[in-house]
């Protein structure tokens, strides 16, 4: 490989095709050259896609290599959620996500490796084995969208898209030192994508800039006559928030009277400073507790789990029930209990309306402040094998995303520290209002460019 | 909602109500697991949330209507629909037999 294509970005590749710098056909067999390279050490990949280099691609994304995560289904093509249920399992239908995509001429080159049934936060609990931190091999990359996000940091992609019920696009895109946006729950329709939590899913872009994220948010999100939770506002254009100013914008920083986040806390100090520097005026705010967010999460996501996944009964597709691993027979069947006559007040509905409790504190939050800063994760990616015997390991780590995932909250994480050491990063999180991914696209992107973090700028 | 130990007879009694098939030994490592899961989210007991909404959806909406039209992107043909079924017969689903008494 001695032309380097595959570490473009998107913004690179659609003005590079459009200034007939390369070929789509140079890009995709750079991408191709890579994945071959690295995937039987990252497994990044579930199924890769056969090249078609001869296929031309109509729209403004040109071909762009783009990946999507194995929960996204694409007629005709293996989808199997990490999960050996769905081992052969090739949909009768596409997501929407992919229709669009497809339309705007993207080339999707092959499905990434997840926790199976997205039911975790490290893609160690995979059927298919687990995903390596790229830029670590020793640790993990984050989940539930670790091949995504791997894909991303590894240049095995040029752009991908992954899904968050709480944390997984965020976290692994934290982990992996890359960009990941978690829409408003609504802005992106989940028709097509294999549902985890219905309340809270959410696909959106994980991507190496800000930029990248901000164009392929533009083209997946909308309305959708297939899913009704979808939301009818309109859809600016997100790349126009791209290099605004964010002076006078008032931010608020969440949780830095968490124990056990010092390290973190630490770095998020200095991102805040850097925020001043560009003329934000930043304040320490107080948020409702995290941890009673866990509750709320665990309870919802599990009731809404044992429902979603009622439907795999081996009869009309896939294998049978016998074939779930056991994280999902777990959630499946805490689910159950927690919807049981008797129980069903005490935990569900109680989840239901501490979860009215976040809603609320973030309204007032956003009476105060314009964004709201926090650490993604409460510390580095974690070495592999962390995840053993840990009933709760996703819950906890996820903590901090929690809040803003069951309350439907847009938000934006992107690497604001990196240790020279481990070669590991941290990520900073950006909230915003409902429909405010604007702000998200602003304040990321001013942040990103008076930063070094980011890989793939100030080569 | 006082963190409480599951005993393998409810897990027993769950996995037949979510039919999962368990095996003994998942029977124990989910019991546990319950335990430590139960123990984790009980701090939602100590909030007072006697005069709270619950909130299912956080959209909003309601009754988001669509014409009453039936378009080949709302639609799945038979043969697509049975396609990844282990047994199919004559355009039907091909399940166990559940009852087995002759009326």
């Amino acid at each position: 490989m001695t032309n380097n294509l595959q570490r473009l970005t998107l913004a690179d590749y659609v003005a590079g095709i459009k200034a007939k710098q390369f070929t789509a056909l140079e890009v995709r067999r750079a991408v191709h050259e890579t994945i071959a390279a690295k995937n039987s050490q990252l497994n990044a990949y579930v199924t890769v896609f056969d090249q078609h280099l001869t296929k031309t691609y109509e729209g403004q994304l040109g071909g762009a290599p783009i990946t999507l995560k194995d929960n996204i289904l694409i007629k005709g093509e293996r989808t199997t959620a990490s999960s050996h249920v769905l081992d052969k399992f090739k949909p009768p239908y596409s997501a929407t996500v992919y229709q669009k995509l497809k339309q705007a001429g993207a080339a999707i080159i092959g499905k990434t490796n997840m926790d199976a049934w997205a039911h975790g936060s490290s893609t160690e609990t995979s059927d298919y084995g687990r995903t390596l931190n790229p830029r670590n091999p020793e640790f993990l990359p984050g989940g539930s969208s670790g091949g995504s996000a791997a894909a991303v940091a590894a240049d095995m992609t040029i752009a991908a898209v992954g899904t968050e019920t709480a944390g997984s696009i965020r976290q692994p895109s934290a982990w992996c030192g890359v960009v990941g946006l978690k829409p408003t729950y609504g802005r992106v329709s989940r028709y097509g994508i294999v549902a985890m939590a219905s309340s809270t899913d959410s696909p959106g872009p994980i991507t190496k800039t800000v930029e990248d994220s901000a164009m392929l948010l533009n083209y997946v999100a909308g309305q959708d006559p297939h899913d009704s939770t979808t939301a009818p506002n309109a859809v600016p254009d997100y790349t126009s928030f791209l290099g605004k100013s964010i002076k006078g914008l008032k931010v608020g920083v969440l949780y830095q009277d968490v124990a056990g986040l010092e390290k973190v806390n630490e770095q998020i100090e200095h991102a805040a400073k850097v925020l001043e520097k560009l003329g934000a005026t930043v304040t320490r705010a107080h948020a409702l507790d995290p941890h009673f967010a866990i509750g709320v999460y665990t309870i919802v996501q599990r009731a809404e789990v044992s429902s979603n996944l009622a439907r795999y009964d081996g009869i009309r597709f896939g294998n049978d029930r016998s074939f779930f691993g056991s994280e999902a027979k777990r959630r499946i069947m805490l689910g159950t209990y927690t919807l049981a006559k008797g129980y069903a007040e005490k935990y569900y509905l109680t989840a239901q309306k501490v979860r009215t409790l976040f809603i609320n504190d973030f309204e007032q939050l956003f009476s105060q402040f314009d964004v709201l800063i926090h650490p993604t994760s409460p510390g580095f990616a974690k070495k592999t094998g962390a995840t053993e015997g840990e009933a709760m390991f996703g819950e906890l780590e996820d903590m901090l995303l929690e809040p803003s995932s069951v309350t439907g909250l847009p938000g934006i994480s992107l690497p604001c520290y990196h240790d020279s050491q481990t070669n590991l990063f941290l990520g900073l999180n950006i909230l915003a209002p409902r429909f405010r991914e604007d702000l998200l696209i602003s304040v990321a992107d001013a942040f990103e460019k008076a930063t070094n973090w980011n890989t793939w700028r100030n080569r | 909602m006082a963190a409480q130990n599951f005993t393998t007879q409810q897990v027993k009694h769950i996995a037949a109500l979510a039919n999962v098939p368990v095996s003994v030994e998942e029977e124990r490592a989910i019991a546990s697991a319950f335990s430590e899961t139960l123990t984790v989210i009980a701090n939602l007991a100590t909030i007072d949330t006697s005069t709270v909404e619950p909130t299912a959806q956080t959209t909003g909406l309601e009754n988001v209507w669509r014409e009453d039209l039936v378009t080949p992107e709302t639609m799945l043909s038979q043969i697509d629909a049975l396609a990844n079924a282990p047994a199919t017969a004559q355009g039907y689903f091909v399940v166990k037999r559940i009852l087995h008494h002759d009326q």
